[in-house]
C-alpha cells in the first residue's frame, strides 16, 4: 500500500499555512495580539493515503482541519486541493469542491441534527448537489447505511435513538455520501468506548479500500494512529515538529517531543519504564517562545535552541524533523 | 402525510391539556366569528326592553349589560374578533420580522451582527407611545396599521431571543457539517438552525400574543386603535375596571374570557413545542 501511495499525486497540498485569531481589546476592538493556532504548517496528502496528525490538546490540530475545510479564515499561506487554491475560489466552485472534501467530527452527539431523521441527514447532500432525485432517496440511503454497517430499519429514526458508536456511523455515512476523495477525521473515535473505537476504525479502513479514500486522521492517541496511518505528522504549538512514515515515527522517533509522545503509548507488561515525562505546560500560542518552540520543555535544549527557529529537515527518505540537535541525539 | 408529521400529530394528540387548549381556542374563535348569528343583540345598541343602565347577569343577558344597556356577551364576542385578530396578526408580523432578522444577525456574526443589533438597540430606545402616535398621524387610523405598529415593536425582543439561540446553535458540529456539505446559508438557517430553536420561539410567541392583546387596549385608550362603540377585550377590561366597584361583572366576564384564551394559547404552545421535538417520543 505504501508504495502505491508514494507515487500518486498530491491531493491536498498545504503550504506555509498560518491561521491566527486576533485578540481584540477596547472600545474600538483594536487587535492587540494574535493567537497563532496554526503557524506555518506545510504538508501533503496523496490520493488514497492516510496521514495521522498528532499532538496534545491546543496544539492546533483541529484549527488546521477547520482551516482546510474553510471554517476558520486563514492568515496566510495556501491550501490547494487537486492543484486549486481553496481560499481564493469563488463560492460556487468552492461548493462543488466540497463534495470531494468531507469531515467526520469528534462528538457523535452534537454532530447530527437532532431534528432530522437518518434518511434526511445522509441524503440531504445528495439532493442539494443534484446527484439524486427524491425518488431515489431511499435506495441511496439504504446503500449508505449498508456501507457503514447499519440496517435499513434506521432510516426513519432520529439521532437520539442511537448509541454513540451508531451515531458516529451515521456521521460516516453522511461524510461518504458525496463520494469524497479526502475525509478529515477530527478525533473521530476519541469520544467512543475502546471496543467501539476499534469497530469504527475498522469501518474507516474498509471504506478506504472500497472508495480509495484519503484521510487526515487527527488524534491525540498515538496507539490508534499507528494502526491506521501510512504517515504521521506531529504538531506542537502550531508547528510541525516531525513528519514521516508511521513505522519510523513509532519505532524510531527523532524529535524529543515525538519521543516523549511515543514513550507515553501504554504497553502491555511494561510498567512506565522509560517513559519521558515532560515538565511544564504548553506555552501560550499568543506569545510562543522564541527559537525552537519546544525548548521550554525540552531536556536537550541548548542556548542555540532559544535563538534560532527550526525548520523541517530531511533525516531519511520522506522523514523530516525540526530539531537542530537531531544528529547528536 | 409522511411518517414524521404523523408522529408529531400523534404526540400532540396525546397531550390532553394541549388538545383542550385547541378546542377552547376553536370555540372562542368560532363564536367570535359567528357573533352576528350567535346572539340576538347588536354590539352598539341597548336592549330595547331594559333601556339604558347596567343590569347584572341574568338568563336574558348571560354576562349582564353595561352602563349603556348593551349586552356584554355580545360585546365580548365582537371584542374577540378584534383581539384575536390583532393578537394573531401582530404576533405573526413580529415573528416573521424577528425570526428573519435575528437569525441573519446571529448566523452572519461579526460586524453584520454588531450593526444589526445596534439598530435593534436604537429602536428599543424609541418611546413606543410617540412612535405609535407618529405612525397613526401619518398613515391615518386603521386596523391593519395597528397590526403593523404592534408587530414593529414586538419583533425587537423576538429578534434578540432568536439571535442568541442561533449564536449558540451555529457553533454545534452539525451546523459546521452542513457548511462543509456545501449547503446554502438559507438552507442552513431554516433547515438546520431554526428547527432547533423552535422551543424558545414557540414559548415566546405564546407570551407575545397576550402582550399584544393588552397593547391593543393601550393604543385604543390613547384613542388611536379600536374606537367605541366597537369593542375589544382590552377595551372592555379597561372600561370594566373603571366601574368595578358598582358593576363588577363588567370586569369579571371579559377578564375571565381573556384569561381563558391566554391559558388555552399557552397550553397549545407547550403542546406544540413538545410535539415538534422528536426527543419526546417514548417508544414502546
Amino acid at each position: 500500500m505504501s508504495n502505491a501511495v508514494a507515487t500518486s499525486p498530491a491531493l491536498l497540498k498545504i503550504t506555509d499555512l498560518k491561521t491566527w485569531f486576533p485578540i481584540r481589546r477596547g472600545v474600538f476592538s483594536r487587535t492587540v495580539a494574535h493567537v497563532r493556532a496554526v503557524d506555518g504548517v506545510s504538508l501533503e496528502i496523496r490520493e488514497g493515503e492516510t496521514l495521522g496528525l498528532v499532538g496534545e490538546s491546543g496544539c492546533g490540530k483541529t484549527t488546521l482541519a477547520r482551516s482546510i475545510l474553510g471554517l476558520d479564515p486563514i492568515q496566510s499561506g495556501s491550501i490547494a486541493f487537486e492543484g486549486q487554491a481553496l481560499h481564493t475560489m469563488r463560492s460556487e466552485d468552492l461548493r462543488r469542491m466540497r463534495r470531494d472534501l468531507q469531515v467526520i467530527f469528534q462528538d457523535p452527539f452534537s454532530s447530527l441534527n437532532p431534528r432530522m431523521t437518518v434518511i434526511d441527514i445522509i441524503t440531504e447532500a445528495l439532493i442539494v448537489h443534484g446527484l439524486i432525485g427524491n425518488a431515489d432517496r431511499e435506495t441511496a440511503a439504504i446503500e449508505l447505511l449498508n456501507d457503514v454497517g447499519l440496517g435499513h430499519d434506521s432510516l426513519h429514526r432520529y439521532p437520539h435513538e442511537f448509541s454513540g458508536g451508531q451515531r458516529q456511523r451515521i456521521g460516516v455515512a453522511r461524510a461518504i455520501a458525496l463520494k469524497p476523495k479526502l475525509i478529515l477525521c477530527d478525533e473521530a473515535v476519541s469520544a467512543l468506548d475502546v471496543s467501539v473505537q476499534a469497530q469504527v476504525v475498522n469501518l474507516l479502513m474498509d471504506l478506504r479500500e472500497k472508495y480509495n479514500l484519503a484521510y487526515l486522521f487527527i488524534s491525540h492517541d498515538l496507539s490508534v494512529v499507528r494502526h491506521v496511518c501510512d504517515r504521521i505528522a506531529v504538531m506542537y504549538l502550531g508547528e510541525l515538529v516531525e513528519i514521516g512514515p508511521a513505522e519510523a515515527i513509532i519505532s524510531a522517533p527523532r524529535h524529543p517531543y515525538t519521543r516523549a509522545l511515543v514513550s507515553a503509548i501504554p504497553q502491555v507488561g511494561v510498567e512506565g519504564k522509560g517513559r519521558i515525562v515532560l515538565t511544564g505546560d504548553v506555552p501560550s500560542p499568543a506569545s510562543p517562545p522564541p527559537g525552537c518552540r519546544f525548548h521550554t520543555r525540552c531536556a536537550h535544549a541548548l542556548d542555540a535552541c532559544r535563538q534560532s527557529e527550526q525548520a523541517l529537515k530531511d533525516v531519511a527518505r520522506a522523514h523530516q524533523v525540526a530539531c537542530m540537535r537531531v544528529d547528536e541525539l | 402525510m409522511n411518517p414524521e408529521s404523523k408522529e408529531v400529530l400523534h404526540r400532540f394528540l396525546r397531550n390532553r391539556l394541549a388538545c383542550m387548549g385547541v378546542i377552547l381556542m376553536i370555540v372562542l374563535a368560532g363564536f367570535s366569528l359567528l357573533a352576528p348569528v350567535a346572539t340576538p343583540y347588536t354590539y352598539d345598541e341597548p336592549d330595547p326592553l331594559l333601556g339604558i343602565g347596567a343590569t347584572p347577569p341574568s338568563a336574558r343577558h348571560w354576562f349582564g349589560t353595561d352602563v349603556l344597556g348593551r349586552d356584554l356577551f355580545t360585546r365580548v364576542l365582537y371584542g374577540g374578533r378584534t383581539s384575536l385578530m390583532v393578537g394573531i396578526c401582530a404576533t405573526a408580523v413580529s415573528l416573521v420580522i424577528g425570526v428573519t432578522y435575528g437569525s441573519v444577525s446571529g448566523y452572519c456574526g461579526a460586524r453584520t451582527d454588531t450593526i444589526m443589533m445596534r439598530i435593534v438597540d436604537i429602536l428599543y430606545a424609541l418611546p413606543f407611545t410617540i412612535f405609535v402616535i407618529i405612525l397613526t398621524v401619518v398613515f391615518g387610523r386603521n386596523i391593519f396599521l395597528l397590526f403593523a405598529v404592534i408587530g414593529a415593536v414586538e419583533w425587537l425582543t423576538m429578534a434578540r431571543i432568536i439571535r442568541g439561540q442561533v449564536l449558540a446553535i451555529r457553533q454545534q458540529e452539525f451546523v459546521q457539517a452542513a457548511v462543509v456539505l456545501g449547503y446554502s446559508k438559507a438552507r442552513i438557517i431554516f433547515r438546520h438552525i431554526l428547527p432547533n430553536a423552535l422551543g424558545p420561539i414557540i414559548v415566546y410567541t405564546t407570551l407575545t400574543i397576550p402582550q399584544v392583546i393588552l397593547l391593543e387596549s393601550f393604543i385604543s385608550f390613547l384613542g388611536l386603535g379600536v374606537q367605541l362603540p366597537q369593542s375589544s377585550w382590552g377595551l372592555l377590561i379597561k372600561t370594566g375596571a373603571e366601574s368595578m366597584e358598582s358593576y363588577p361583572w363588567l370586569l369579571i366576564y371579559p377578564g375571565a374570557v381573556l384569561s381563558l384564551a391566554l391559558f388555552a394559547l399557552n397550553f397549545v404552545g407547550d403542546g406544540l413545542r413538545d410535539a415538534l421535538d422528536p426527543r419526546h417520543t417514548r417508544r414502546a
